[in-house]
């Protein structure tokens, strides 16, 4: 399928996201105009408060768009309510420096002359300042209208519609063409909504009140319809990933394996945790072994039906390695089925929100399980171990260095912080380290490759997924996958517990009864 | 007729205008000279309370102006400044109707006097009506700036160093223009400078001021000739003799004149109302210094004929007589 073919066959998404897309803009834009333009006169006649107001609208311009979607997520939710407040606050510095800037700049003898002969403040104001601060205006509006059209596609992380939905699914799914057919219009409206400006700004003395009285006319009749529905209960919702909803082991798959509908959104991975504990949505498309399921009190839904891929975590050692330390694979047996999701969970919690260190963390842990925590460093560097760069990575290679080092009188070094599966895998196969701790289903997709037939056959099957790894990886790299340590680290539908509770809903089969049951 | 009295103005415990007090009759101009920083701009804005006074009072045509409100007041008063500040957007009509459109005049009445103004300063207004002040010289920004000023017919008319920004041969022509105006002559006003030459050139009184206090009030000739304080000598020192030939009439000097026979044809003819400086410039372009003039008595009786030779040392002998 090529670009024309990709174009022709989503055009009706590509024309309601367009559409979504100028509403976004349009209507924090209007809002942006309504207020910040007395904003920026009021400054002019107040000075002394000018730069500490200018400061704190110019702070807000300087946080990142998706950390302001994040601030606003626990008081607005999300949904296009959000999207249209980041928008304006991010169109109003624009407009109120310019307008505060424009009527700055007037001559002053010009405002002295008309002080002069007799005009008042408000004369001043709409017959001289104000008509000549109006390229000025002017420029900020255009201004804030680009930055809007742009900062617009990152709503599409809370929910929000517009042709950001295509770009964040496009990247998620490395699909070039749905990037472009979100990042094209979005340019073209960009470029087209500056022009049009551009060309007005010649008639501008006399466009400007049209302009006002439209932004006005936006603000008090639209807006109603937007913020009048949300009052309302917003019936169960799932909040999913841009690329959950579009893979085939994702949503798509999990519809047709547990005959499964609900209404869904699309969400930031980041703000996906915080949307559903701010109950803006009740489902989320989680990882089971995230630490913010501790923290923010949500339930992990059984996968009764083995739809999710088996992602168990193993350390992964090199042949070389084992066969010179057969001690290891007797020290790793202390560890198997130790881990269970929940508690892989709370380790990762304590790093991640007590602010714990890895090492330490690692060090109850074992303690707690019973095993022997001992320090008796040497010199020599018998081992290394290493781990990609998450937390997950980090306590469980602390907590192989612990166990090593107590059972053993091998010295271990770390290397952790590896960027991702293929730089730790190569590491491996090239002796830089020894040992990391790597998820069956990586190993089946990234590092085996393993072809559709073979992953059709054995993906719901944990067993079958460790034992075709194990084997594949010692004939083809003379690597072992030692004993799993319990955890399975993968996609998990998870709802707030209070929720689940009090709906009874412990599985996605019941979830699938209930909303059944529901409609 | 305007009449200032006690009027201080104090900028954060520092004094700009002490405690100053003069009347300005109508039809009278009055300057109100000295350096920069002696409060004399200070001074003329609180009489249209573009800056309020700390304490004292003003009367315009006998009323207070506390009693008005200030937007009203300003309405009245015409205000020319040094930076003119036509406004951009507007066009030459549009700027000299200011004054008139706040005032709420019938629009006839405002082109039709729009029109008249700009008769007045000397731009046709059928070329210039229609121009925008970019469009403009800075000596026809400065004509627009008087004829908004005076578009409304103030009787008072302040005017802060309106000659300020123009070039030495624009602002000479203007400023002859600006002497002969019958409709200038008729006006109160109060006009700032720094300008010695200016200042003896166009003004009835001067108030001399520094640092906040009148030194002297007077005419160009008692400043010049009977100046009451160092200060007064000091401030004309540099300029003395051009200025004593400026203020000097030929009325001034006819006593010493010693009448001579006429010979011949006259090739100038004065009043006796004009400057020594202003024979001795139209003597310039004649060949011979000695070539005969005419003088003109007010009352057409007496006609003197006489030699520039002469009226110099007539000159002299009385500079000599005013200066013991």
């Amino acid at each position: 399928m090529n670009f024309i073919e990709f174009i022709y066959t989503h055009q009706q998404e590509i024309i309601e996201q367009t559409i979504e897309h100028i509403g976004l803009t349009v209507v924090a834009l209007a809002i942006a105009i309504f207020l910040g333009l007395p904003l920026g006169i009021m400054l002019t006649r107040y000075k002394k408060f000018s730069p500490s107001v200018l400061g704190v609208i110019g702070i807000i311009q300087t946080i990142p768009s998706v950390a302001l979607l994040g601030f606003l997520l626990p008081i607005l939710g999300i949904g296009v309510i959000p999207a249209i407040v980041a928008l304006f606050l991010y169109a109003l510095l624009p407009i109120v420096r310019n307008t505060y800037t424009g009527i700055e700049e007037v001559d002053l003898a010009v405002r002295e002359a008309a002080k002069g002969m007799g005009m008042s403040d408000l004369q001043i104001l709409f017959k001289v300042e104000l008509p000549l601060a109006v390229p000025v205006i002017f420029a900020g509006i255009r201004t804030a209208t680009v930055i809007n059209v742009g900062v617009a596609t990152l709503c599409a992380l809370i929910a929000s519609g517009g042709l950001g939905e295509f770009i964040f699914r496009g990247i998620a799914l490395n699909n070039i063409y749905m990037i472009l057919a979100g990042a094209i219009p979005a340019a073209i409206l960009a470029l087209l909504f500056d022009t049009i400006l551009g060309l007005l700004q010649k008639f501008i003395r006399q466009l400007i009140k049209p302009i006002l009285i439209l932004s006005s006319l936006v603000i008090f009749v639209i807006i109603p319809f937007i913020i009048i529905p949300s009052f309302f209960v917003h019936p169960f919702t799932a909040g999913f990933t841009a690329e959950f909803m579009e893979r085939s082991d994702g949503y798509p798959g999990l519809k047709k394996h547990y005959n499964l509908s609900m209404n869904t959104v699309e969400l930031d991975p980041g703000l996906m945790y915080q949307a559903l504990k701010e109950k803006k949505v009740d489902v989320i498309c989680g990882f089971s072994t995230d630490g913010r399921i501790l923290a923010f009190k949500l339930k992990v839904l059984k996968d009764d039906k083995h739809f999710f891929p088996p992602y168990h975590v193993s350390p992964i050692v090199r042949g070389e390695t084992l066969r010179k330390y057969p001690v290891l694979r007797e020290m790793f047996s202390k560890l198997a089925d130790l881990i269970t999701d929940k508690k892989m969970a709370e380790l990762n919690f304590r790093v991640d929100y007590k602010k714990e260190s890895p090492s330490q963390v690692a060090k109850d842990f074992l303690a707690q399980m019973g095993l022997e925590v001992s320090n008796n460093k040497k010199e020599k560097a018998d081992i290394i171990i290493g781990s990609k760069n998450f937390t997950e990575q980090y306590i469980l290679a602390y907590i192989f260095e612990q166990l090593i080092e107590s059972y053993s009188d091998l010295n271990v070094v770390l290397k952790t912080g590896l960027a991702g599966t293929k730089i730790c895998f190569d590491a491996l196969i090239n002796g830089e380290i020894d040992i990391y701790p790597e998820y069956t289903g990586t190993g089946l997709h990234v590092i085996l490759k393993a072809n559709k037939e073979i992953q059709n056959t054995i993906l719901r099957d944990e067993k079958m997924v460790y034992n075709f790894v194990k084997k594949e990886s010692k004939k083809r790299y003379d690597l072992e996958w030692l004993q799993p340590l319990g955890f399975n680290n993968t996609y998990a539908l998870m709802m707030r517990e209070s929720q689940a509770n009090k709906l009874k809903i412990k599985s996605i089969s019941e979830l699938e009864y209930f909303l059944e049951k529901s409609d | 007729m305007i009449e200032v009295l006690n009027l201080t103005k104090k900028f954060n415990g520092l004094t700009a205008v002490d405690n100053i007090s003069f009347s300005v009759e109508k039809g009278e101009t009055l300057i109100l000279l000295g350096t920069s920083g002696c409060g004399k701009t200070t001074t003329l804005k609180m009489i249209n309370r573009l800056i309020e006074a700390t304490s004292g009072k003003v009367f315009i045509e006998g009323k207070n102006i506390q009693d008005q409100k200030p937007e009203e007041l300003r309405k009245q008063i015409g205000y020319v400044i040094q930076s003119i500040g036509l406004f951009p957007h507007y066009t030459v009509q549009q700027n000299v109707a200011i004054v008139p459109n706040l005032l709420k005049w019938h629009k006839k009445q405002t082109v039709s006097r729009t029109r008249e103004l700009l008769e007045l300063v000397g731009l046709p207004p059928d070329d210039f009506l229609k121009r925008k002040p970019e469009e403009l010289s800075g000596g026809q920004q400065q004509r627009v700036g008087l004829a908004r000023a005076l578009a409304a017919d103030p009787s008072v008319v302040l005017l802060d160093e309106p000659f300020g920004a123009l070039d030495p041969i624009t602002r000479r022509q203007i400023k002859k223009e600006f002497i002969n105006m019958e409709s200038m002559l008729q006006k109160t006003m109060i006009l700032v400078t720094h300008d010695v030459f200016e200042a003896c050139e166009l003004g009835d009184k001067i108030c001399l001021m520094d640092e906040g206090k009148i030194k002297q009030i007077g005419t160009a000739k008692e400043l010049i000739f009977s100046p009451q304080n160092d200060f007064v000598i000091n401030f004309f020192q540099a300029n003395r003799f051009q200025l004593e030939l400026m203020v000097l009439t030929l009325m001034d000097i006819m006593d010493e004149i010693t009448i001579k026979e006429y010979k011949g044809e006259a090739i100038h003819e004065f009043n006796e109302y004009t400057r020594i400086l202003d024979v001795l410039e139209a003597m310039e372009n004649t060949p011979h210094m000695a070539s005969i003039l005419r003088i003109k008595t007010n009352d057409h009786k007496t006609i003197l004929h006489t030699t520039s030779e002469t009226i110099m040392s007539a000159f002299f002998k009385k500079r000599a007589k005013l200066l013991q």
